[in-house]
């Protein structure tokens, strides 16, 4: 890994951090208000890449895991990773990768319907097939109830996947950092 | 803005090593799941508080603070409990949480954020077989934390211009422009850290010098 890419992992950390910051959006319609942090991860694995995302991702995680408080609302610390939303801060780093993983498959023909293709299955759908079961083991609830609680933030998540793919769009126009490995020169 | 949860204090618990700490934490978290019994689980609840509150003379309201953010989710767990089995299924469950976010907490309030960076680090060390150089994980984590202040000004100053041609709220799709400065900046910032020799390759641990390697 080349120092850049550390730099790149070190940036989108901060950059979900620096989300966190920003104070919820209340979007009419929806109960909960939108944090725009979930938009850093999906942001992290369209521009970077699988490897890169997933790794800034945990990046974030680690300096929130060691007592800097930097998740949404000024938590962090080593109690966020107990409690029972716990399975969506881990459900990040695969989406990440996830969506890392389908931005690089369709890089050739990267459009705003791939992007958003990308951050609907891995940040909407990865993130809640681990956060729904780990919240109905911790609590001890069913999995349909711990399933219904979780309805209410997806509107939410899904117009974050929108804007990540709007602006996923916009980086790899202007400045595009996923780079494939090349293919052989076609003859002629 | 603090940018970090610990709270100096001169206490035998600030003084364990970070890694016991976090150990014992783990061994809490998988030993908690294991039992039932209301006692057992209030009891250990107890327990951290007295080790928290009396033997690391935490402030209570540091404490607190860390453990605020999930009661939301235990009103609902101990409301959800109370209708679909028992109160004594759901003061368990609750309990339990407590005992293991409290427990939590303690360790991050009494551990300095580099002792647990160096945790980080050791616990990486059998990463080094895949190339994962632990030194590094440190300087990322470094650059992360100076990132955060960089990436929030220049937030502000897009949204400065965007205020002065007239657009009255923060739109996303200013997030193109920001964040093609921001991976700029980490471009320059990766070949500064090249020129420094950042880039240079694995040392390999060799005995004194001229003995040979085989």
């Amino acid at each position: 890994m080349k120092s850049r890419d550390l730099a790149y992992i070190a940036l989108f950390a901060a950059i979900i951090a620096a989300l966190g910051l920003i104070p919820p959006v209340p979007v009419p319609g929806i109960p909960v208000p939108i944090t725009a942090q979930t938009l850093g991860v999906m942001l992290a694995g369209s521009v970077l890449g699988a490897r890169r995302g997933a790794l800034a991702v945990l990046t974030f995680l680690a300096v929130v895991a060691t007592g800097v408080p930097l998740l949404s609302g000024g938590r962090g610390g080593l109690a966020v990773f107990a409690g029972p939303s716990a399975g969506y801060l881990y459900g990040w780093t695969l989406a990440a990768f996830v969506i890392g993983v389908l931005t690089q498959l369709t890089w050739r023909r990267f459009n705003l319907a791939w992007a958003m293709v990308a951050n609907l299955v891995g940040g909407v759908g990865v993130i809640y097939a681990l956060g729904i079961p780990f919240t109905s083991v911790y609590g001890d609830v069913s999995l349909s109830a711990a399933a219904t609680g979780a309805l209410s933030f997806i509107p939410g998540d899904v117009v974050k996947a929108g804007i990540a793919s709007v602006v996923a769009v916009g980086v790899h126009k202007a400045y595009p950092v996923i780079e494939l490995p090349r293919r052989r020169p076609a003859a002629g | 803005m603090t940018l970090s949860l610990y709270v100096p204090v001169a206490s035998p618990v600030h003084r364990t090593p970070a890694g016991l700490k976090l150990g014992l934490l783990a061994a809490l978290a998988v030993a908690l799941f294991l039992v039932d019994g209301l006692a057992v689980v209030g009891g250990t609840l107890a327990a951290v508080l007295l080790l928290g509150l009396g033997a690391a003379r935490l402030p209570w309201r540091s404490v607190l603070a860390q453990v605020r953010p999930v009661w939301p989710w235990l009103v609902l767990l101990f409301a959800f409990h109370l209708v679909v089995t028992d109160w004594h299924t759901g003061t368990v469950v609750v309990l339990r949480l407590l005992a293991l976010v409290a427990a939590a907490a303690v360790v991050t309030a009494t551990t300095r954020v580099t002792e647990l960076v160096a945790v980080v680090e050791w616990l990486a060390r059998p990463l080094t077989v895949f190339g994962v150089r632990p030194a590094r994980i440190g300087l990322v984590i470094a650059m992360t934390l100076r990132f955060v202040p960089l990436v929030a000004e220049r937030a502000q100053r897009i949204r400065d211009a965007q205020a002065a041609r007239g657009a009255e709220r923060f739109r996303f799709r200013s997030l193109v422009p920001l964040l093609v400065q921001v991976l700029r900046l980490a471009d320059t910032l990766g070949e500064a850290l090249d020129a420094r020799g950042a880039d240079a390759p694995v040392p390999v641990r060799r005995g004194r010098a001229g003995a040979s390697t085989s």
